[in-house]
């Protein structure tokens, strides 16, 4: 299969940094040892693991013992509702946009599902009726991994301080690694799930902010490692290497946000004179600038996606399920678009290796395969 | 530029070896599997056709031929069309065959439109039977081998859809199928054919599936002079034709069911003479080029592998040339000349 001309789906996996392969590689041919050792191979591997860990806590402005490493942003979801519920908080509350991680963590722990408006956020009437004592821990994501809406979680943190204090905020900020400020994004919430691979880091390693205080069941049993909080061997290298994407990423977020967000609008701009009864999906106030999700009346998304990929261009519409098939989307349901648009919804989404050439291919081709796709 | 074919990769042993037919032949191939409803995920294959797991087959095996795999829900279409039309039938008690029904509204419908859509010239299924140009038209004709002859389950084809069909194993024993699979390697060799409905069989049976999706009828059973002789729970569930669970009675004469009453709350038993019929109304009449003559000498089937009986075609009735058992409602009626498929229609 000849490479892509054109990888619009940096959401579902943005490609590996350089920095973060230089930063690795050295990790996998010395000869590191267990970080929980003693000996020197050991130390070395503790040192640089903990090293990861002061960079990744400085780019999220926590303090490093708040980040433990996991295997990536599922787990970390998984880990804080059940952390929370089985450590006895109370109930788990989420809105009905969530990734699947989190809401099928919270329907299998019991808990409740929070309505969104028809920009995909939280409905914040419905969150306040809905906190009370019960309440134990609130997940909203920072930003929806399939259409891109920015919640605000300043308003979020506001509401469940006032009317379920007890009760913890996590905030699944996977989709956040790109463009956005992910301390202040970690400045709400005292649980934050974050992946490496949406920055541009390896695939199979995350953290999980756990905020001085919080105290969560652990999900994995078995070893004290991560002071308890996640039993398991640390994969040191994939570690030094979310480090390495991270830290590129949090250098110049305010640039490289302005910098997506002029590819992303050039994008729908493009994407709408070609197909002009095109829809935004989201607003472009409250989208993120690494997202561009439009709704193609009269189109399956299968079939624009299919011809895309024989374009060269690579994007994606909802969820996979386990055969690989496309699934209805309950992002776009929850927000309560007609089926018959859902179908015809298609994300492009952008990262740090998008540029020009991407955005003008895509205004090259689309036309005519949203015509071939309606014939 | 060569050819672009789409080939339905099933996961099973015909579709694998199709693939490898029109890979062999030069043209650009891609594979397809469809996901048509939800399967439990099982790393066990299902004894159907869309498994999770039978995906990862069809997958293995495109990759050993190198060629690009795809997997197309259409489980929204094959709910409504398929499982939906299963449940209704069963409700209004008729015995429907919904592996003609998601070929006529999944398969050949909405999965060659979108081969269409998507550029490609043929669409090739694993199916023992096959195409040919016969005088002014394209025949669907019986697979090569006869005992696993699938023209049946295609019957409700026509002239368009067979422009764009192709059948490679059609030519090929099963046996020459799996030598070839063999051959080549294949992941999916020597896997057992699938014989039951997926959707069923992953439910865990017929009775398991329909008994949460309708409302059943518990029903007397009555003989043909009117005689209550016992009781069945669910009338629904009865087909027409069958012995298993129709009380005996008197002299011990086998009972078949020979027609529900849903209304009355009756299923009638009679012996086999009671359900012998020489003709059978049909709806749903489709033909694969044009309409026979009502004169003309034909064959009809009535079932998946069952025996050909000469009949004719007048009006809206299939006049057998000799008595038969009485077909289901529902079921359908393939009609054929000799080896070719002429067309089919319901039994109502």
């Amino acid at each position: 299969m000849s490479p892509p001309l054109s990888y619009l789906d940096n959401a579902a996996n943005a490609p590996l940094r350089p920095e973060a392969w230089e930063a690795m590689a050295p990790y996998y041919q010395g000869g590191l040892g267990n970080p929980s050792g003693s000996h020197r191979a050991a130390r070395t591997a503790r040192d640089a693991l903990e090293g990861a860990r002061e960079v990744i806590a400085g780019v999220c402005g926590v303090d490093p013992v708040e980040v433990v490493f996991t295997s990536g942003g599922t787990e970390s979801d998984n880990a804080a509702i059940f952390g929370a519920v089985r450590a006895g908080y109370g109930i788990a509350l989420c809105s009905a946009a969530e990734h699947h991680a989190v809401i099928e963590s919270v329907r299998a722990a019991g808990g409740e599902i929070i309505p969104v408006t028809s920009d995909g956020a939280i409905d914040l009437d419905a969150l306040a009726g809905t906190l009370d004592a019960t309440a134990g821990i609130v997940s909203v994501m920072a930003v929806n991994n399939e259409v891109g809406t920015v919640s605000d979680l300043g308003a979020v943190a506001r509401l469940v301080a006032r009317h379920a204090p007890q009760a913890l905020l996590h905030t699944d900020a996977v989709q956040a690694a790109c463009g956005h400020d992910v301390a202040e994004i970690c400045s709400h919430g005292s649980v934050v799930s974050l992946s490496s691979h949406k920055a541009g880091g390896p695939v199979g390693v995350g953290v999980l902010i756990v905020k001085r205080g919080v105290e969560l069941s652990p999900f994995h049993l078995g070893g004290s490692q991560e002071l308890g909080r996640r039993a398991g061997t640390q994969d040191v290298a994939s570690a030094i290497g979310m480090a390495a994407a991270f830290a590129a990423a949090g250098a110049k977020w305010q640039e490289e946000a302005a910098r997506l967000r002029r590819l992303r609008d050039a994008l729908a701009d493009e994407i709408l004179s070609c197909v002009p009864d095109a829809i935004e999906t989201v607003s472009r106030g409250q989208t993120s600038p690494s997202h561009c999700h439009v709704l193609l009346p009269g189109t399956n998304s299968e079939e624009v996606l299919f011809l895309l990929d024989e374009a060269g261009i690579c994007a994606s519409a909802a969820s996979s399920c386990a055969s690989g098939a496309s699934e209805p989307s309950h992002v776009l349901a929850a927000m309560g678009i007609d089926p018959a648009l859902a179908t015809g919804g298609i994300r492009f989404s952008l990262g740090w290796a998008t540029g020009e050439d991407d955005v003008q291919r895509v205004a090259e081709v689309i036309g005519p395969i949203v015509a071939k796709a309606r014939s | 530029m060569s050819k672009r074919v789409l080939v339905a990769m099933s996961g099973g042993v015909d579709s694998s070896v199709a693939a490898a037919i029109a890979v062999d032949a030069g043209y650009e191939v891609s594979g397809v599997t469809l996901k048509l409803y939800d399967a439990p995920i099982s790393r066990s294959s299902s004894g159907g056709c869309c498994s999770a797991s039978d995906t990862d087959d069809a997958r293995r095996v495109a990759r050993q031929l190198g060629i690009d795999h795809h997997v197309f829900n259409f489980s929204e279409r094959f709910a409504a069309d398929v499982m939906d039309a299963y449940v209704q039938a069963h409700a209004e008690g008729r015995t429907p065959n919904p592996c003609i029904e998601c070929n006529r509204h999944v398969k050949f419908a909405a999965l060659a439109d979108r081969a269409r859509r998507l550029g490609f010239d043929l669409l090739v299924t694993g199916h023992h039977a096959r195409v040919a140009e016969l005088d002014g038209h394209l025949g669907l004709l019986r697979g090569l081998d006869a005992t696993k002859d699938q023209s049946y389950v295609l019957s409700m084809l026509d002239q368009g859809g067979l422009s764009r069909l192709w059948l490679p194993v059609g030519e090929m024993t099963k046996d020459q199928v799996r030598a070839r699979a063999s051959e080549l390697g294949l992941a999916t060799a020597g896997k057992p054919d699938s014989l039951d409905t997926c959707f069923v069989t992953a439910a865990g049976g017929r009775e398991q599936f329909l008994a949460s999706r309708i409302r059943t009828t518990p029903a007397r059973v009555v003989t043909t002079s009117g005689e209550e002789v016992g009781s069945v729970p669910a009338a629904e569930l009865v087909t027409v034709g069958q012995r298993r669970g129709m009380p005996q009675v008197g002299n011990a004469q086998r009972r078949y069911a020979i027609s529900v009453d849903l209304s009355r709350g009756e299923v009638i038993v009679g012996s086999e003479s009671d359900l012998t019929v020489t003709s059978t109304t049909v709806e749903n009449l489709s033909f694969l080029w044009r309409r026979p003559g009502p004169e003309e000498l034909l064959q009809a089937q009535m079932s998946a592998h069952g025996r050909p009986i000469p009949a004719r075609l007048q009006a809206d009735t299939v006049v057998a040339l000799e008595p038969h058992r009485r077909v289901a409602p529902g079921q359908t009626v393939a009609l054929y000349r000799n080896e070719e498929v002429i067309g089919s229609g319901v039994a109502v």
